[in-house]
């Protein structure tokens, strides 16, 4: 639950082995400009750490990078022990090479929303403000 | 009648315009004019400046004949699921007139974990070809005599061991691997920058690759022990001016790397290479070339007293820019990679990749590789750029241009000397930051719509259409794991493991580590196993800069 005047709190994380991180930087710097308190993991991490940081940083929000084509298996790895380590409500998000026909799944997994190539950054930004203030109230 | 250029402009042209002409910068900062005229290149010398293909300082191209003796090398990346899957593709590119192999590996095998590790999962033969050990490179060329084929193999941190395979392999098909053509890309310092394939810390792995020059040198002579590459670094968000800058600082720490540890530069600067991104902006991608090409020649014949042309010659390899392609409409795609493929021909590369239009979604289809392929046939057969060397060179627009990229890339090689050379600054997040910085500000532009882009911010269509995409079965990964469990079931197990000693003995001294990689990978070792060694005598290591 996002507490009143408590700015959203976003966790931008690089999941599974790729180093593109062109996109997630933009993405985390765009979200901080527009006065989100944003934590961006570096390139490599795995699953529990980026789970055990999510939590400990106590975010809104954890968007997930990845440009690999092992979004079907890291994503869902991710977002199970996600839930299985808290309760919070964190509304998960998808950016990166991510072919349509595989966003139901990911859907159904728990991602609110993928951003594919070319979303503009207010998109994702004025994305996340709707849907945190409406869990947050 | 204007006499000079400025009275044109306050004239004629002004009076064309109704006004002031709109202002223009190219993506290095170039203020660019919407004329050029001889007082542009007032200072030009022809001899100085350009010279003649084939002689120093090479601006013109580095062969003398340029296509008219060959054309260029026709090089798809390619490599995707299992080493049988890959090959198939690779003899159906070769069967369609590609003239060059070019490798690409899996994640997992590009930083040095097996495909039954933990981190591995997930991505086993997704962004390239999983291999394990030397029989996944057996299956992997497979009929693909290594004596009739020069193989391109991007690969950097694990680029030893890969090299070692394929003479490893070589050796099985009963091929000299004095013969042997090809290429690693062994680029270790770009991976700091913005790659992300790295495993050890810059020293150890500075040494690996001066290993690979000495040894190559002594028994792979035909071989490009490294492809210094823009190309990474262009697409994370450089400008042009700073991927000529950061690519030719980081050759500048190999060379001095190489001569620190004794090697003589003559030995070993002519099988250096080079690679490139080449981007939307047509003249300026030119210009880059050319400037590279005089750059280079310049650095090693000034700062590194090079005696042998050979040695200052920038050869290159191209490919067209990732970043440009669209999901939105996605058959534009095929355009922009003519034209980017275009202004690699008109710059003089040796080899060349064009990008299929499928990328922006995932791995090319054979359909969408068979159009990229078919672009370069009609710029080589067709389209008659290739008869003429240099062709644009004395247009005073990419002569004033060609100046500019040169002189704002030189600041930045002085700037990264200032800060200590290209790893001191690496180490302080110097080049990282300079393009998160320019990568930002692209974001800007594309978002605020001063960047067009056809099909995303203008001419956009409501229909999403999406071609039909290559899938990667996530069974592979099950049955690769099975065959590295089967080869280590058969391979004479102990024989393997006193390689994997005899490589950390020699990890830790200070030998050449190539003969004792090689020793490994003929016992069947794997990629993960024989990483393992090496992480443990060389340490691993950490993201310099994460923001």
């Amino acid at each position: 639950m996002a507490v009143k005047d408590r700015k959203i709190r976003v966790m931008i994380a690089k999941a599974g082995l790729d180093g593109h991180d062109r996109g997630a930087k933009v993405v985390a710097r765009s979200l901080a400009e527009a006065g989100m308190d944003v934590i961006y993991t570096g390139i490599r991490q795995n699953p529990e750490t980026i789970v055990k940081a999510a939590i400990g940083e106590d975010v809104d929000v954890l968007g997930l990078s990845i440009l690999s084509g092992a979004h079907l298996e890291i994503l869902p790895k991710i977002i199970l022990r996600l839930r299985e380590l808290s309760d919070r409500e964190i509304v998960i998000l998808a950016g990166g090479i991510i072919p349509d026909d595989d966003i139901p799944q990911l859907k159904e997994f728990g991602v609110r929303e993928v951003f594919g190539p070319g979303t503009p950054t207010n998109k994702i930004v004025e994305y996340i403000r709707g849907e945190v203030s409406a869990a947050g109230g | 009648m204007s006499t000079n250029k400025e009275e044109w402009q306050q004239t004629t042209l002004a009076r064309a315009l109704k006004g002031q002409a709109q202002q223009y910068q190219n993506s290095s900062g170039i203020n660019i004019d919407p004329l050029y005229t001889p007082e542009d290149i007032a200072e030009f010398d022809y001899l100085s400046e350009l010279g003649y293909p084939g002689e120093y300082p090479f601006t013109r191209g580095i062969q003398p004949a340029m296509y008219r003796g060959r054309l260029w090398t026709m090089r798809q990346y390619a490599g995707f699921a299992t080493a049988e899957e890959s090959n198939k593709r690779y003899r159906y590119l070769l069967e369609q007139g590609q003239t060059g192999l070019s490798i690409a590996f899996d994640l997992p095998t590009q930083i040095g974990y097996d495909s039954d590790h933990p981190l591995a999962y997930g991505e086993v033969g997704k962004v390239g070809v999983a291999i394990d050990t030397l029989e996944d490179m057996e299956v992997l060329f497979k009929d693909i005599p290594l004596d009739k084929v020069s193989t391109s193999m991007t690969i950097n941190s694990t680029a030893a061991v890969l090299l070692c395979m394929y003479i490893a392999l070589a050796k099985k098909q009963g091929v000299d691997p004095a013969v042997l053509e090809g290429t690693i890309q062994n680029d270790i310092l770009k991976e700091y920058i913005a790659r992300g394939t790295y495993i050890f810390p810059p020293v150890p792995s500075m040494r690996l690759i001066t290993d690979i020059f000495a040894y190559c040198n002594q028994n792979v002579p035909r071989w490009n022990t490294i492809s210094i590459s823009g190309y990474h670094i262009r697409e994370a968000g450089s400008t042009a001016a700073q991927e000529i800058a950061f690519t030719l600082a980081n050759a500048i720490a190999y060379v001095d790397a190489a001569l620190k540890v004794g090697l003589d530069v003559d030995k070993f600067a002519g099988r250096l290479s080079f690679f490139f991104d080449s981007h939307n902006d047509l003249f300026e991608e030119v210009a880059k070339f050319r400037a590279a090409r005089r750059l280079w020649a310049r650095i090693m014949k000034e700062r590194f007293k090079a005696k042998d042309p050979r040695s200052m010659m920038l050869r290159f390899h191209t490919q067209t820019a990732g970043c440009t392609l669209t999901a939105q409409q996605p058959y534009n795609n095929i355009i922009r990679v003519a034209l980017q493929a275009l202004a690699a021909v008109l710059g003089g590369t040796q080899s060349l990749h064009t990008n299929s239009f499928d990328e922006a979604f995932a791995t090319p289809t054979e359909d969408a590789v068979t159009i990229a392929l078919r672009t370069q046939q009609l710029l080589a057969y067709e389209s008659g750029v290739s008869r003429v060397a240099d062709p644009l060179g004395g247009s005073y627009y990419i002569e004033s241009l060609t100046d500019s990229l040169e002189q704002k890339a030189l600041a930045y090689i002085e700037k990264i000397d200032s800060l200590g050379g290209a790893v001191a600054a690496i180490e302080q997040g110097y080049q990282q930051r300079e393009i998160q910085e320019n990568s930002f500000l692209q974001q800007k532009a594309v978002d605020s719509g001063r960047t067009v882009v056809v099909g995303v911010n203008k001419f956009t269509s409501a229909a999403h259409k999406i071609p039909p995409l290559n899938k990667i079965d996530p069974e592979i990964e099950e049955f690769q794991k099975r065959r590295l469990a089967a080869v280590r079931q058969k391979r004479d197990n102990q024989r393997c493991k006193q390689s994997l000693d005899e490589l950390q003995k020699v990890a830790l001294g200070t030998e050449n580590t190539v003969p004792a990689i090689l020793a490994c990978i003929e016992a069947y070792a794997s990629v993960g196993e024989i990483c393992d060694v090496l992480r443990n005598v060389f340490g691993t290591q950490k993201e310099f800069l994460i923001f």
